[in-house]
């Protein structure tokens, strides 16, 4: 649906997006991971024809961005990072707008307002000046406004920025809604965000890509310990952390501060013995006729992967650039 | 074509849901009022002098009243018109609705058409004001209709070019202000422009005084449409549009 191929745009003084290439399938839901400033918006923006790319060829549903431009912008929804609404208008007013834009015809646009409307949530606010309304319903009025002509791909610029947290969930369930007739991609420097709603990811770091995979492959790419924290009642530190210390596979124990009887502890297992190491903890203290009343791994979330990942490109770049 | 009436309707209904529209027709009927009550009564008051003294013949309502006036309402529509034009792009650019736009299936062109033909839309709105009191004369007298028709066209004419050169001018900044005040001054000095061959009898100096947007009005006012006068218009709103479309297309490549 989507084909990128050595894509490279450079602005006036530096290069936004250097040489990257990937490929998007049908119905597919991607995550474009990255810091600010990273490339994503720049990316998004060459696919929807907002910015011609400086090198290299971008195709969406089968036409190039630079020979079928206007094919191209039939067939995307676009939601831009601020949410392109006029603040004057109304909810409606406004998707009908929209619609004749994007080339509906006529007859029927008064429906397709309403199923969107539904979709999104907008149904009690259909008829107010979006100019008064909060920053997470303009944002909803900016997915719908992207839906509104059922483009087969949407393009979604941080979708979830500045919402608060139930904002934040309404709008994933909504993008999460629209996964099975459209392919998306959707940026976002929220991990737990495309680890709820996208298939794939690809990570991108000044410009370049670093990462592109499912997202549980990236998962298995982490490291090769893990840290537990557990968390046990009914017995004293000392006999708690010496059974611990006591167990296979774990390298070494930090008590945490204890307190009410209950010991918390954090346990690191050795380089390869991740996989057994919290079921034999649990039965370690269950045995010993402690109760186990937290077990849990700390950090190896998608976060860490991608902090890693960032960081190892960043302080190869050092590398090579000390070398030159 | 249907791109362009939707970006032209929407624009319509910006300036009307806005103060803007109300403000505008509100002060241009004010001031115009001011002028045609001024020329109207000076008027009465020279016939009946001229009554009491027996002499000369009739005097024509539109060569003492009409005429005059529509030159103070060309004047005040430079002076009015940046306050329409200045919004056109800066605040698509602002609030980055441009975006929208921009990767919505219409061309350049429908666009920039779309917005210029809004904003002479309600340039249009603003004369009516005008149109509203020199209907009076046509009520209580029986002025030529013909000089007070080309006198409107002379005036839409002259405003759709001063929009559209509003308009290339707002496509380069997001600042309403900024493009607004540029247009202004770039009104002024068109304005200006004839004094040069007042003083100055070269080649240059003329060519300078033709493009003052000022004396191609003048025959309009006075009943006569002259094709150089039109074509003048016409190339200049051609060359402003043009250049509006031409800055859109170069946000892409400059961003």
């Amino acid at each position: 649906m989507i084909k990128v191929e050595g894509l490279t745009k450079r602005y006036a003084r530096n290069v936004a997006v250097k040489n990257i290439s990937f490929e998007v399938g049908k119905g597919e839901i991607v995550g474009f991971l990255g810091k600010n400033g990273a490339g994503k918006t720049t990316t998004m923006r060459v696919l929807t024809c907002f910015l011609p790319p400086t090198a290299g060829k971008a195709s969406v549903a089968g036409f190039d961005v630079l020979e079928q431009p206007l094919d191209v912008k039939r067939n995307i929804g676009y939601l831009p990072e601020t949410p392109p609404v006029y603040p004057e208008m109304e909810v409606s007013e406004y998707l009908e707008f929209v619609a004749k834009l994007k080339n509906m015809p006529s007859g029927d646009i008064a429906k397709r307002i309403d199923e969107v409307c539904e979709r999104a949530a907008l149904g009690d606010v259909k008829h107010k000046i979006i100019g008064k309304l909060s920053k997470g319903y303009r944002q909803r009025v900016g997915i719908a406004q992207a839906i509104i002509h059922n483009p087969p791909v949407l393009i979604l610029d941080e979708p979830t920025s500045g919402l608060d947290p139930e904002q934040q969930l309404h709008v994933r369930e909504l993008v999460a809604s629209l996964s099975g007739d459209h392919t998306i991609i959707l940026s976002t420097h929220i991990l737990s965000e495309v680890e709820a709603s996208c298939s794939n990811v690809i990570i991108i770091n000044n410009g370049e890509i670093i990462a592109s995979d499912s997202v549980a492959n990236l998962h298995k790419r982490g490291k090769a310990f893990e840290t537990v924290s557990i968390q046990v009642a009914g017995g004293d530190p000392v006999s708690v952390r010496q059974r611990l210390e006591e167990v296979r596979g774990v390298a070494r124990v930090v008590s945490k501060d204890s307190k009410e009887g209950l010991v918390a502890l954090e346990v690191e297992s050795l380089e390869g013995e991740k996989d057994m190491l919290r079921p034999d903890l649990a039965r370690a203290v269950v045995q010993s006729g402690w109760n186990l009343t937290e077990l849990k791994t700390i950090g190896d979330s998608l976060e860490e992967i991608f902090l890693d990942l960032t960081r190892a490109e960043s302080a190869k770049k050092e590398g090579e650039s000390v070398t030159q | 074509m249907r791109n362009i009436l939707t970006i032209c309707s929407k624009e319509i209904k910006s300036y009307f849901v806005s103060p803007i529209a109300y403000l505008l027709m509100g002060l241009f009927g004010l001031i115009f009022g001011y002028f045609f009550y001024s020329a109207t009564a000076y008027f009465v008051m020279a016939g009946m002098r001229a009554q009491m003294q027996g002499g000369g013949g009739p005097m024509s309502v539109n060569e003492y009243v009409i005429a005059p006036l529509f030159g103070n309402a060309s004047v005040v529509g430079l002076f009015l018109i940046p306050l329409i034009s200045m919004r056109l792009f800066a605040e698509e650019k602002r609030s980055g609705t441009i975006e929208l736009l921009m990767t919505s299936p219409i061309t350049d062109w429908e666009i920039v058409l779309g917005k210029f033909l809004g904003a002479v839309f309600m340039y249009l709105c603003v004369l009516a004001m005008a149109g509203a009191n020199v209907a009076l004369l046509f009520i209580w007298g029986n002025p030529d209709w013909r000089p007070v028709l080309t006198g409107f066209l002379g005036l839409a004419l002259q405003g759709a070019t001063v929009l559209s050169i509003g308009s290339f001018i707002s496509t380069t900044t997001k600042n309403q202000i900024i493009a607004g005040a540029a247009t202004f001054s770039i009104c002024l000095l068109l304005w200006v422009l004839s004094w040069v061959s007042s003083y100055n009898e070269a080649g240059w100096a003329q060519v300078i005084a033709y493009c003052s947007i000022l004396t191609h009005f003048e025959p309009f006012s006075k009943g006569i449409i002259d094709t150089k006068d039109v074509v003048f218009y016409l190339s200049a709103i051609f060359l402003g549009l043009f250049l509006t479309t031409r800055s859109i297309e170069s946000m892409r490549w400059r961003a």
